[in-house]
């Protein structure tokens, strides 16, 4: 092949997950324009090739090169990004499920910097080709699921690639609209015939029709050629059996074509196992399961098919006992369900769609934990165990961690789990959605043992049609009813059709109503733009990702209003709350003097607002012990003879204990004792009129900026800065960290946005978010808690503006070294919280810490606009005066972003 | 019914151990977290800055400039009038003096000059002690150089003041403890209200409801697991961190103490449980232990004193079991308080407790009803 007919040529490849390979030494050659199809079993690494094809990982070994160039430059990736459309693995993984389709589609278009006439007629055409054009304003999250990987297909047409790339665009996926996708994909590939497309899929039949084939197994390439050419190759009549004929001897050796015995005992008194009668079950007006009736015999195999979000899932949690029925009733056993009858659900082994096991746990503690949880007598435990694990095969992943296995054996593990305590009836959601062939069969015949060995009776949900034949009989289901049920060859009786999967289309197409009308030619897509290397920084496509994070936000309602009304209770809260105005102290008094000087004494603190007096004390036990509860923080002793000795200038000592359990309590309390006792001393002086006595200097203090020094006034210019750092950096953190965690970050991999550009364009809208919320609190503290803003009101704007850039920054900066959203809560708080509240200054003024916290007292942002928000409010300070502090605030904000920019990976590593 | 709760404890604890970020934050905030708290948290005067405007320059002058001194103050500056308002304007002075001329001759001549001392009343937790240390500084000073020159008589009465519990009033023998306090309410909250979110985001929850396990189950697994963890963490702390490397002196029971840190768990890890049925996120998770977190710190006595806060404060916290938690640790730890003066506090958090447990297990079941 020359190079003009190869759109993206491997040579010597190898990747490795920690110590794990996962490509092994593979080179290859796609060829271009054409279908090509990559087979194989899970975690073989298909989907580890296809995104280091679409330069979504980084390159580890070998070398790469798509589209005539080097995949490891940076500069070729930004040159063939806009050429390259990847789609990866999962349904909808890089849409945004609150956004609506158009809206996805919008942001996709504004990414490769479309128009906004050029986005319109290109997404008017591409929903129209689609038959999505109807669910225009339909949020992502809410479509089906195949809905939701054609969205995801045109968010990946809207920019003319040369190259589509597609990993398991239809797992998971019902037959008709598989059906639909692919002849979508063909209409495509006729109006764009340079296009090539790439496509990993566990589906033979459909990789039946691609034009070339790679067969990929254990990280290495088994075999290239035409679906023809491999079964030639192999001498079989399909390709499922060619695929397996192909595998190495070690995976084929336990592989034997799969043989359904008959059921034995099938007379008509056969014992009723599950029967759902008129079952309904309503969400507020959507009714998802619609007066179901079914009867399923003791050791049936019944299987349940139908499309994405047609009720199935329903319905088999109202057979468990999850969902409660809104009408109609179903019997297990010829018992009514009662969800909270534990004797039911030992009799009940349920798999739910998603793997549900501890992913914490090992192998055998998930085996040990569900037997014990479903009280098998201790002493039968380890054999059972033992069981399981020898007929499962699980005995050399024992010790592993689920999350290390392949997907057909975490699935045999939780089909281990659901029968670990033998129940009678299976309930199984989609149990093999996404698992290879060879492993489906191994399933297949667990199952098979299950029922017709044990008699357990086995109700399943697939999209498999040869699953669907191997049932005993068969339900479709749509739209929340159930259409027909029989024996798979009695449905294909009743239509006359020859494949099971041509009836359950032609049930599906008749329940729909019409066929879905493939569009009139649609016209072809505006004219190939000049292929232009993208930009190295578009403002354009930084406001998209702006526009995209703000209407997230707007959607999210509960976290932007819990941000907002969050701020303003933590001003109400710690502007009152941290009082450090000591006062109503408790005290009591030992007078041991009893007279009228003792009295005069005790006046001054009787009378201060400081104190408030408790019963007095008899004896030191009584002091020490009421101290000890805390029900007095002061205790005063008067000495017996207190007033004689005055009178003869004997120097009566009085003694005072401070409660020191609280240092700045007792500190605040020594201070007024001593000062009373001063001002008892002037009194006497003045008294006795002795002058010499009198102060010899006078001390006049004057209270600058807060004459009165009233706490409340003093602290709310300063928990401004505060809460304006913790809220918006930990927003910011998790509104990134979000997308790490639920896999949209694949768009920052993909497309021509630049580390840049995102990082900004999630941060505008967080700025936004934290200028309001500043704004609500500078008229908070002005109105209502009587703070006067002296100075500029522009300058204090103004500095918050570049301190909310700063604290939004930190937030990106903490994102970008964090994976999963706790680490981001919790990283977030201990970089904010602590040298926020201690180190900046709030409390303690910087120049009096020390060491470590003295540093980060200097550099933390929230110093300097704290010197800032005091300065202009309490102040009157200008910007002249504050330069300082904005020039520091200004160096922080490109440090935090190039930072965070640096640190964050444009391809998965 | 209890071994299935020993069972799902143990598997929550298993979970644990394999989440190294989450044990380390743990280890992080009951060692180095309680270590710095303590020990970066100044006297209450400490390295004040001051500065001088000397327009006397005598002897008498000098000797004041002399008195103020580390570690409570930052060496004096001297500066000139101008000077002065600009330093305090950006915050470089917290106090300055002003000594006007011929201040040393008009003492002498018994004129009592005044001395003018601008204190920064943001500053609020340095400008009310630091006026106060300089005011007596300054007389003792003055009375001493007076002193020199003619005898003044002792004082008509003496004053005896003597700081029981913690005689010198070391900051880092309150903050160390009040530290593990904050920590403990912290982790609690977060580790059951994380866990309770994790096990909705994996789907786990779902399947445990298809088992023959009761919600009631399911809570009180993650109260006792995650409460044994933190008060593990708790005994080492105390033990290892604050008597052993802060070197601060425990007076009461330890075990009395950990005997109500259980109880107080009790109450939070529910409270963490309740957080996690509110929350659908964990953004909003996250901003909610924030926002409650915060006051529960703040306003519980262990930043300032619950006396000072407004009356309406003072009443609501009460419904929080930091409140008498914190009050009852003080009471235990520093003041070597019996179980004879604290049962009042222990019967509040019982109380407490068992009213957040009530209500979140109401709630915990009704979310499990829409979780599946």
């Amino acid at each position: 092949m020359n190079s003009a007919e190869v759109v993206a040529r491997l040579q010597q490849v190898s990747l490795r997950y920690a110590d794990k390979l996962a490509v092994d030494q593979v080179s290859l050659e796609i060829p271009a324009r054409q279908m090509v199809g990559m087979i194989g079993p899970d975690g073989v690494g298909k989907s580890s090739l296809l995104a280091l094809i679409a330069g979504a990982r980084q390159i580890q070994q070998g070398q790469v090169d798509v589209l005539g160039g080097d995949m490891a430059s940076s500069r070729h990736r930004r040159q063939v990004c806009p050429h390259i459309a990847y789609m990866p693995q999962g349904l909808g993984k890089n849409l945004y499920p609150t956004l609506s389709v158009f809206e996805n589609l919008d942001f996709f278009g504004r990414l490769f910097g479309q128009d906004r006439a050029e986005r319109e007629a290109r997404i008017d055409e591409l929903l129209r080709s689609t038959g999505m054009a109807a669910f225009r304003e339909r949020p992502a999250g809410k479509l089906s699921g195949g809905m939701k990987q054609k969205l995801g297909l045109c968010c990946a047409l809207i920019h003319d690639p040369d190259l589509l790339i597609l990993d398991e665009p239809t797992t998971g996926v019902d037959p008709l609209s598989r059906n639909q996708f692919w002849e979508l994909i063909a209409r495509i590939r006729q109006q764009r015939p340079h296009m090539s497309v790439l496509v990993a899929t566990a589906y033979m039949e459909e990789a039946e029709r691609f034009d070339h084939l790679l067969a990929i197994n254990d990280g290495q390439l088994l075999a290239a050629g035409s679906p023809a050419e491999l079964r030639q190759r192999t001498a079989c009549a399909t390709l499922e059996e060619a695929f397996i004929a192909l595998l190495p001897e070690a995976r084929r050796r336990n592989h034997q074509a799969l043989h359904i015995p008959p059921r034995t005992q099938h007379d008509a008194a056969a014992q009723i196992a599950i029967e759902a009668r008129e079952l309904t079950c309503r969400f507020g007006d959507f009714v998802a399961v619609d007066r179901v009736n079914f009867r399923i015999e003791r050791g049936e195999i019944f299987g349940f098919l139908g499309s994405n979000g047609c009720g199935k899932s329903t319905t088999m949690k109202m057979l468990t006992g999850l969902l409660p029925a809104s009408s109609g009733e179903a019997f297990l056993f010829g018992q009514a369900i009662d969800p909270h009858d534990m004797a039911t659900r030992r009799r009940v082994g349920y798999m739910s769609q998603a793997f549900s096991l501890y992913s914490e746990l090992s192998v055998r503690q998930n085996l040990e934990l569900h037997a014990r949880l479903f009280h098998l007598p201790a002493a039968q435990i380890a054999g059972r165990v033992a069981e399981m694990v020898e007929r499962f095969d699980l005995a050399e992943v024992l010790d592993s961690l689920p999350d290390s296995l392949p997907l057909g054996l975490r699935q045999r593990l939780s089909l281990a789990v659901a029968v670990i305590h033998q129940p009678e009836i299976l309930i199984l959601d989609e149990p093999t959605s996404g698992v290879d062939p060879v492993a489906r069969d191994g399933f297949w015949q667990l199952m098979i043992d299950l029922s017709r060995r044990d008699g357990v009776t086995i109700f399943i949900s697939t999209h498999f049609m040869n699953e669907a034949q191997r049932c005993d009989r068969i339900s479709l289901m749509h739209a929340g009813k159930v259409l027909d049920s029989d024996t798979p060859a009695g449905l294909m009786a009743k239509r006359g059709l020859p494949s099971l999967e041509a009836t359950f289309v032609a049930y599906l197409q008749e329940a729909v109503g019409s066929p879905p009308a493939p569009t009139d030619n649609p016209a072809t897509p505006a004219s190939p733009r000049p292929s232009a290397a993208s930009p190295r920084f578009s403002l354009l496509r930084l406001f998209s990702y702006a526009w995209r994070e703000a209407l997230e936000l707007r959607r999210d309602l509960l976290r932007g209003s819990m941000a907002l009304f969050g701020t303003v209770l933590l001003l109400f809260i710690i502007g009152y709350g941290i009082s450090l105005d000591v006062e109503d102290l408790s005290f009591a008094v030992l007078d041991r003097d009893q007279s009228g000087s003792s009295q005069q004494y005790l006046l001054n603190l009787v009378g201060s607002r400081y104190f408030i007096e408790r019963p007095p004390l008899h004896d030191y036990a009584e002091l020490e012990r009421r101290m000890r509860s805390g029900e007095i923080s002061l205790a005063v002793e008067i000495p017996p003879n207190f007033a004689r000795d005055l009178k003869r200038g004997a120097s009566p000592q009085v003694a005072m204990w401070i409660d020191g359990a609280m240092p700045t309590r007792a500190e605040t309390i020594k201070g007024y004792v001593q000062g009373m006792h001063q001002s008892y001393l002037q009194e006497l002086a003045r008294q006795s009129s002795q002058a010499s006595a009198a102060l010899p200097v006078n001390l006049e203090v004057r209270y600058r900026y807060n004459p009165d020094v009233e706490s409340l006034k003093a602290m709310v210019p300063a928990v401004i800065p505060l809460l304006l750092m913790l809220i918006p950096a930990m927003l910011t953190a998790l509104g990134v960290v979000r997308e790490k965690e639920l896999g949209s970050i694949i768009n920052l991999y993909v497309t021509p946005v630049t580390r840049l550009e995102f990082l900004l364009g999630k941060q505008l809208p967080y700025v936004a978010l934290g200028m309001l919320s500043f704004l609500l609190l500078v008229l908070l503290a002005v109105g209502v808690f009587d703070v006067p803003l002296k100075g500029s009101p522009a300058t204090l704007l103004l500095g918050g503006l570049l301190y909310i850039f700063c604290a939004t920054g930190l937030g990106l900066l903490m994102s970008t070294f964090t994976r999963s959203q706790i680490a981001a809560v919790f990283g977030t708080a201990i970089a904010t919280l602590v040298p926020a509240i201690q180190f900046a200054g709030l409390i303690y003024p910087v120049s009096s810490l020390e060491g470590f916290g003295a540093l980060i007292g200097h550099l933390y942002p929230t110093s300097h606009f704290l010197v800032i928000s005091r300065g202009t409010f309490s102040k009157a300070l200008q910007l002249s005066d504050l330069y300082p502090q904005f020039l520091a605030l200004l160096l922080t904000i490109p440090l935090l972003t190039l930072l965070s920019a640096r640190l964050l990976k444009k391809q998965e590593v | 019914m209890l071994s299935n709760i020993f069972q799902l404890g143990l598997k929550e604890l298993r979970s644990l151990q394999r989440d190294y970020a989450l044990l380390l934050l743990i280890l992080w905030a009951f060692s180095l977290g309680v270590y710095t708290a303590a020990s970066s948290m100044p006297e209450s005067l400490h390295h004040a800055s001051i500065a001088v405007v000397d327009e006397d320059r005598s002897a008498l002058s000098q000797r004041l400039v002399d008195a103020f001194q580390e570690p409570y103050f930052r060496t004096p500056q001297r500066i000139d009038l101008a000077e002065m308002d600009r330093g305090m304007d950006g915050g470089r002075y917290t106090f300055t003096l002003n000594i006007p001329a011929n201040f040393q001759r008009d003492v002498l001549a018994g004129r009592r000059p005044a001395v003018q001392l601008n204190v920064d009343a943001t500053q609020v937790s340095q400008a009310f002690t630091g006026a106060g240390y300089i005011q007596s500084i300054g007389l003792a000073e003055v009375s001493e150089f007076l002193q020199h020159y003619r005898g003044t008589p002792a004082q008509a009465a003496e004053l005896q003041v003597k700081v029981s519990f913690n005689p010198n009033l070391t900051r880092a023998w309150f903050g160390s403890v009040m530290e593990v306090i904050n920590q403990i309410t912290m982790l609690s909250i977060i580790l059951t209200g994380a866990a309770l979110i994790r096990e909705r985001e994996h789907g786990t929850v779902e399947h445990l409801l298809v088992m023959p396990v009761t919600p009631l189950e399911i809570m009180l697994a993650k109260v006792w697991s995650m409460g044994l963890v933190v008060l593990l963490a708790t005994a080492l702390s105390l033990l290892l961190v604050v008597q052993g490397w802060l070197q601060v002196p425990i007076h009461g029971s330890l075990l009395l103490f950990l005997g109500a840190t259980a109880l107080h768990l009790f109450a939070t890890t529910s409270m963490g449980i309740f957080f996690g049925t509110v929350a659908r996120s964990m953004p909003q998770l996250g901003l909610l232990i924030i926002l409650v977190l915060i006051p529960l710190q703040i306003l519980s006595g262990g930043t300032t004193p619950r006396e000072s806060m407004p009356e309406l404060v003072q009443q609501l916290m009460l419904a929080a079991p930091t409140t008498h938690f914190v009050s009852l640790a003080q009471a235990i730890l520093y003041r070597g308080a019996g179980l004879s003066i604290v049962w009042p506090q222990l019967l509040a958090i019982i109380v407490i407790g068992s009213l957040f447990f009530l209500a979140a297990l109401l709630r915990f079941r009704k979310t499990l009803a829409q979780m599946a």
